[in-house]
């Protein structure tokens, strides 16, 4: 194997060591390419489809995050065929899920690409709670006609640190892998069920404090759509009181043991309102655990009620 | 891994059922009783793989009828896996449920062949004896529609999981529902298979004894298997390269390169497996064959061993084939039993032996990634290629993974010679090709052509349509309807292509005028919403949007113009197409494509 491989990104050439992806390879010549299940700290997973481009020689479209380039390889990053591709993932993405809290880069990405989901024709109704949990594989109850499939359904509230609401989930895969092998190693969830039910999961749907969660909010660090939020901004949001910008963040060290966990305390009219860590921090790779993640509002004069069991 | 130490628990019958898939825990870490010894150490080495899984949890669901939290958390903790991984893997399979555990479960297929032959009124008396489907009722039974069960030829047909019993097939569903909800229903015996045609492949069906090993030996049986060893890997190569042979599970790729490939990979060790996962709706050819002729499909899983330096092989069959697998697992006993499986085969050096496994519910299995996570015990979802099986396969090991009727040609061709096999080659295609023929032909059944040979003489051979012809699919859900223009069509692969079809898994489902080819058309869009991983999301919600597309159009109430439908459904198909991960997704839109184009929706306005 040759240490460095020289291939075309749009006919710029490009020269990198073996075994980059094609994805760093376009963010090395400062090509955008799109990505949702793509994360730096995590094995790609290569399953939302966004970052999908032409190679020379493939019939198929192929994903830049997971596809190592190759000697000669011609990689085209924004061909006809590429940008449909990209847009049905977003439009149908759009059209079953709410990407509301999914960030401003999915916005623009809606609008730039042009995705139209209410072509899919006015949204079914919601399903009751706990409805998609358990549907039997193979036997998919489908909309009424005329009417097209989401996600939608109730939040999961089950505990006091952080909510789950799936219609948000666009199943990147990122949680699973940051609960179990990749990172915290407790594998408290799993995708379950099949197709259009195919879901994250406890065993049997048990609520998180029945499972092996042991809620170091590594799942929400990871989390891309806002589909896992921490209790406190949940709250917030649906007070309405939630205000980014007049939010600041300063990093500090954790105060528990002796690790030295990189924390950066987001904090909005005097109040810890959350709690991350950046993706390159040397000791954390954005990883926390519940000490660091939910236990620093000692920090301020009263803790609020609601922090304490759920009240 | 149960969190606070408050798993449920088990029943008896559930644990002594994994102890015989599993064997006794041999560790209190494993679920056996606490020794001396297991405070102090941990073994590993000790740890079943968790390629039991799949079997296991098969085990459970027969035992109990269903898959309680107690045998699950037993399971997981036996397997040294998180309950929520076992949960996620059983929540994934048709054939095991989580849910309230019926005496029964009838499975009713619905598909497009059954449908031609009266499936509804199966279903509507189903409803009538038991209840709404889906739900525990009379009698503590439960009934469901299914896919294809691979049973065309004798449709309507039934699949039927009975709690602590063997799987049965019911085909044709003949028998009155007093008869099959009795304690003890009586097993009928299904009617032989219709073969015909040429029977180069078919030769030993229906002819000799599938259960006799010396009787295959006294119709030519593994004398391709000395001939092997006197040749050598190189040597069998060679032949299949001579002989032309390409994949018959509907890719068509050259079965020599695909062996030399494997051979000359360093990793080892190499697998090979015979996917016998066949669920193409309309498809039964691969079920003739191992039902007719199972010592076959060993002896070339055997040659293929030897040809790719593989020690190990699997089949993999469909759980709805209960005939199929036994026959199949009695011949591979019977073959390990006399020497031609085992160490020093036929005194020679050279070792190997066959696994038979189960699938449990999953047309996406048959994918070949999907394949090998089924037979790890995982969730069958496709994984992206490259890297191709030949590189990393079956447990990320070096694996020819080929279709059954692919490996029923190997013994042919090694006792033709390759050259001979070759000779009397159409255009694009050597040897002969199996066709499953189904729906309004007098002769439903198994037929054995050459590439030279049309669609319309193929339904000659099966008897003909007396009802006429209004469409034909061809290759099943994932292949394509042709109209009755196309009957003079060669079945070669490409006078296929010519026509925007494809020969596919060789299902050949016949529609007579004056069927309802909306309500086929639906049941196919239905079929891939149901059967899809849920993976990626092109194939994941496409495969939604398509099928609500479809019934919009069906029930004659579009979004907007037709014009407009047309076009989202252009744009829905493109990016399944190009974007999706595997074969599933990329072809779900085809069939609904060429209906489209042949105006076969009713309420679309173009048809009848």
């Amino acid at each position: 194997m040759t240490a460095s491989v020289t291939a075309t990104v749009d006919g710029r050439p490009v020269t990198v060591p073996a075994g980059t992806t094609i994805l760093e390879a376009c963010r090395r010549l400062g090509v955008e390419v799109p990505t949702l299940c793509f994360l730096e700290t995590l094995e790609p997973v290569n399953v939302c489809r966004l970052c999908v481009l032409e190679v020379e020689g493939s019939r198929a479209l192929v994903p830049a995050c997971s596809r190592p380039l190759e000697e000669g390889m011609e990689v085209r990053t924004d061909t006809p065929r590429v940008r449909h591709s990209r847009r049905m993932v977003l439009e149908l993405l759009a059209s079953a899920v709410d990407l509301g809290a999914a960030g401003p880069e999915v916005a623009r990405w809606l609008a730039e690409y042009g995705a139209r989901p209410e072509r899919y024709g006015p949204p079914a109704p919601p399903a009751p709670a706990g409805a998609r949990d358990g549907r039997q594989a193979g036997h998919h109850p489908g909309a009424p006609t005329g009417t097209r499939e989401t996600l939608a359904q109730p939040v999961k509230v089950d505990n006091a640190l952080y909510v789950r609401d799936y219609e948000k989930c666009i199943l990147c895969y990122k949680c699973v892998e940051a609960c179990g092998e990749q990172a915290q190693a407790t594998f408290a969830i799993a995708v379950a069920g099949r197709g259009f039910d195919a879901r994250i999961a406890t065993e049997f749907d048990v609520p998180l404090t029945e499972s092996a969660c042991v809620f170091c909010g590594n799942c929400i660090g990871v989390c891309p759509t806002g589909a896992l939020m921490v209790r406190r901004e949940y709250e917030m949001r649906r007070e309405g009181t939630w205000a980014p910008e007049r939010q600041s963040a300063t990093a500090t060290i954790c105060p528990y043991c002796g690790v030295g966990c990189t924390l950066v305390l987001h904090v909005q009219d005097n109040r810890i309102v959350k709690v991350t860590s950046p993706l390159d921090a040397d000791v954390t790779r954005g990883h926390l655990c519940i000490k660091g993640r939910f236990g620093v509002t000692f920090v301020e004069d009263a803790a609020p009620t609601s922090d304490r069991g759920g009240a | 891994m149960e969190a606070n130490g408050r798993a449920p628990a088990s029943d008896p019958a559930e644990r002594a059922a994994l102890d015989e898939v599993l064997g006794p825990p041999p560790t209190a870490w494993l679920g056996g009783a606490r020794r001396e010894v297991d405070l102090h150490v941990a073994s590993a080495d000790a740890r079943p793989g968790r390629d039991r899984l799949l079997p296991a949890l098969l085990a459970l669901q027969r035992t109990a009828g269903t898959l309680t939290p107690g045998a699950v958390h037993d399971l997981a903790r036996r397997l040294d896996l998180p309950p929520s991984e076992v949960y996620g893997v059983a929540s994934f399979y048709a054939l095991l449920t989580q849910s309230s555990p019926a005496a029964a479960t009838l499975h009713v297929c619905d598909d497009i062949a059954c449908s031609l032959a009266g499936a509804a009124e199966v279903a509507a008396q189903a409803r009538e004896a038991i209840g709404p489907e889906g739900e525990v009722g009379r009698g503590g039974l439960r009934w469901r529609t299914s896919p294809c069960l691979g049973q065309c030829d004798r449709a309507p047909a039934a699949f039927l999981q009975r709690t602590g019993e063997e799987d049965q097939v019911l085909a044709p569903v003949s028998l009155p529902w007093s008869a099959w909800a009795a304690p003890r229903p009586p097993a009928p015996t299904p009617p032989p298979p219709q073969v015909g045609g040429e029977r180069r492949l078919l030769a030993r069906v229906e002819v000799v004894d599938p259960e006799d090993l010396d009787a295959y030996r006294a119709h030519g049986g593994y004398e391709a298997l000395r001939r092997a060893l006197d040749l050598g890997p190189e040597g069998v190569v060679r032949e299949l390269a001579a002989a032309r042979l390409s994949g018959r599970g509907g890719a068509a790729f050259p079965t020599a390169a695909k062996w030399e490939a494997v051979a000359r990979q360093p990793s080892r060790p190499h697998y090979v497996v015979a996917n016998a996962d066949e669920s193409e709706p309309g498809t039964f050819k691969d079920r003739v064959l191992l039902e007719g002729d199972p010592f076959a499909l060993v002896e070339a899983l055997t040659i293929a061993g030897l040809a790719t330096g593989a020690e190990r092989g699997y089949v993999f069959v469909r759980a709805e084939y209960p005939l199929a697998r036994a026959r199949i697992a009695h011949a591979v006993e019977v073959a390990r039993r006399r020497g031609y499986l085992g160490r020093g085969i036929l005194g020679r050096r050279f070792d190997f032996d066959v696994e038979v496994r189960s699938g449990a519910g999953a047309y996406v299995c048959g994918e070949e990634t999907a394949l090998f996570q089924a037979i790890e015990g995982r969730r069958g979802e496709p994984r992206n290629k490259p890297p191709y099986p030949t590189a990393k396969g079956l447990f990320g090991k070096p694996t020819a993974v080929n279709n059954v009727e692919t490996l029923a040609n190997v013994p042919l061709i090694l006792r033709l010679g390759g050259a001979a096999y070759a000779a009397d080659a159409d255009a694009d295609a050597t040897g002969t090709r199996l066709f499953a023929v189904s729906g309004a032909v007098a002769r439903p059944g198994v037929y054995e052509v050459r590439a030279r040979v049309t669609l319309g003489d193929l339904i000659g051979l099966a008897g003909g349509a007396p009802r006429g012809v209004r469409a034909v699919l061809l290759g099943g859900a994932a292949g394509a309807f042709v109209g009755p223009d196309a009957l003079d069509m060669p079945l070669s692969p490409a006078a296929a292509r010519a026509r925007a079809a494809t020969l596919g898994s060789g299902a050949v489902v016949v529609f007579p005028r004056g069927a309802d080819l909306t309500a086929a058309v639906g049941r196919i869009a239905r079929f891939f919403r149901d059967e899809s991983c849920g993976q990626c999301v092109p194939c994941r919600i496409g495969t939604v949007r398509q099928e609500e597309l479809v019934r919009r159009l069906a029930e004659g109430s579009p979004l907007g113009t037709a014009a407009e439908e047309r076009a989202l459904f252009d744009d829905l198909a493109r990016a399944m197409r190009d974007a999706s991960i595997c074969g599933l997704g990329q072809s779900a839109p085809n069939a609904v494509e060429s209906a489209l184009r042949l105006g076969l929706i009713a309420g679309e306005g173009e048809g009848e």
